[in-house]
């Protein structure tokens, strides 16, 4: 199977969204500017409204559960070597930094690939980042009725004996009204994250 | 600083695993500590050849399988996929660390903890097709460990 690395062009994207993004700020810079977030603002986002998922004790886990708080929210799976842990890292780091304000802030990881992560090894998986975060699953149905709510991309690929899973690295935030109002990039640091979810946070009161 | 010991650890073994002066060179190697039932997980390191070479293939007696990966974005989808080799051009360090290649440990046999040293053997082959391998005991760091050892 041939694979060619594919950062090149959306790094070159980045760059010209950051241009933009400072030429927008300067043009602003004397008005009252909204605050303006590291991440991709989605505030007005008409998709990710809610989620019926199961926790690992098998309650019916909704957004509405989560009101008060912010919601940092990741889809990814726990055989992932690489993306998943480094996003689950970040998240506990940004809660750190966070201090206090770290206790307003629930991270959810959401697995795509249900037939291989179970309630208890999500919960193991979870636990070993921060035993604050909450793994979430669902049957297949369900897992790709939340991946279309949103707008997540996933797909098995076979690899070896085994497969492994494509899927779309961003991390959600929620405001602690439930609104979808960022994305998180996955090169997005730690240092970041946090201001960002600072933001949400005192923006709420 | 409670990580140097076997920072220190694996130098040493390292060492001790290459008389030849042709020997690829190892830093910083580490494996992803799983949890029950987590069947996969990832090796990293710093790899530098003192001639050219390539990374072909990796065994391990913890695991059923093990294949070599990258992982790329594609947008803001991730994926990863097997490759056949890593090139290692001479004297060029190369990084398999997490956002790049790694070394994919698949049908683990128990679950991998922090002070467990993992052995790996990598296999090399040169330009002239011959094939020379390296013996590592690899450290474990925790599942929740970044992308690279403080001071790296």
């Amino acid at each position: 199977m041939s694979f060619q690395p594919l950062s090149s062009a959306s790094s070159r994207r980045g760059l010209v969204l950051g241009m933009l993004g400072a030429a927008v700020l300067a043009a602003t810079a004397c008005q009252k500017a909204p605050p303006t977030f590291a991440s991709m603002d989605l505030t007005g986002a008409e998709y990710g409204r809610d989620f019926s998922l199961q926790d690992p004790d098998g309650r019916t886990r909704t957004l509405a559960d989560f009101r008060g708080k912010a919601v940092m929210l990741f889809f990814g799976f726990t055989q992932c070597p690489d993306a998943c842990p480094t996003a689950l890292a970040r998240a506990a780091e940004v809660r750190r930094l966070l201090g206090p304000q770290g206790a307003r802030l629930q991270v959810i990881f959401v697995t795509i690939d249900p037939e291989r992560d179970t309630a208890a090894v999500l919960k193991e998986y979870t636990h070993a980042f921060d035993p604050d975060f909450l793994g979430l699953r669902a049957d297949l149905p369900g897992t790709a009725a939340v991946a279309k709510e949103f707008k997540v991309h996933y797909q098995k690929v076979p690899t070896g004996s085994s497969y492994t899973m494509d899927h779309t690295a961003f991390t959600y935030v929620l405001d602690p009204q439930g609104r979808l109002r960022l994305a998180m990039r996955h090169e997005l640091s730690a240092q970041d994250a946090a201001r960002d979810v600072g933001l949400l946070l005192s923006q709420a009161g | 600083m409670q990580l140097k010991p076997w920072l220190a650890g694996a130098a040493l073994f390292a060492a001790l695993a290459g008389p030849s002066h042709a020997q690829v060179a190892v830093k910083g190697a580490w494996v992803r500590a799983t949890v029950p039932q987590q069947r996969t997980t990832g090796a990293f390191m710093q790899l530098t050849a003192p001639v050219a070479t390539r990374l072909v293939q990796v065994r391990s007696t913890v695991a059923d399988a093990v294949e070599i990966h990258e992982m790329a974005m594609a947008g803001d989808v991730m994926q990863m996929r097997a490759v056949e080799a890593v090139e290692l051009p001479a004297g060029k360090a190369v990084e398999l660390k997490p956002g790049g290649y790694h070394i994919m440990l698949m049908d683990l046999k128990q679950p991998v903890k922090v002070g467990d040293a993992v052995p790996l053997t990598l296999v090399f082959e040169g330009a002239d097709k011959k094939r020379q391998t390296l013996d590592l005991q690899v450290p474990v760091r925790p599942l929740g460990a970044s992308a690279a050892p403080p001071g790296h």
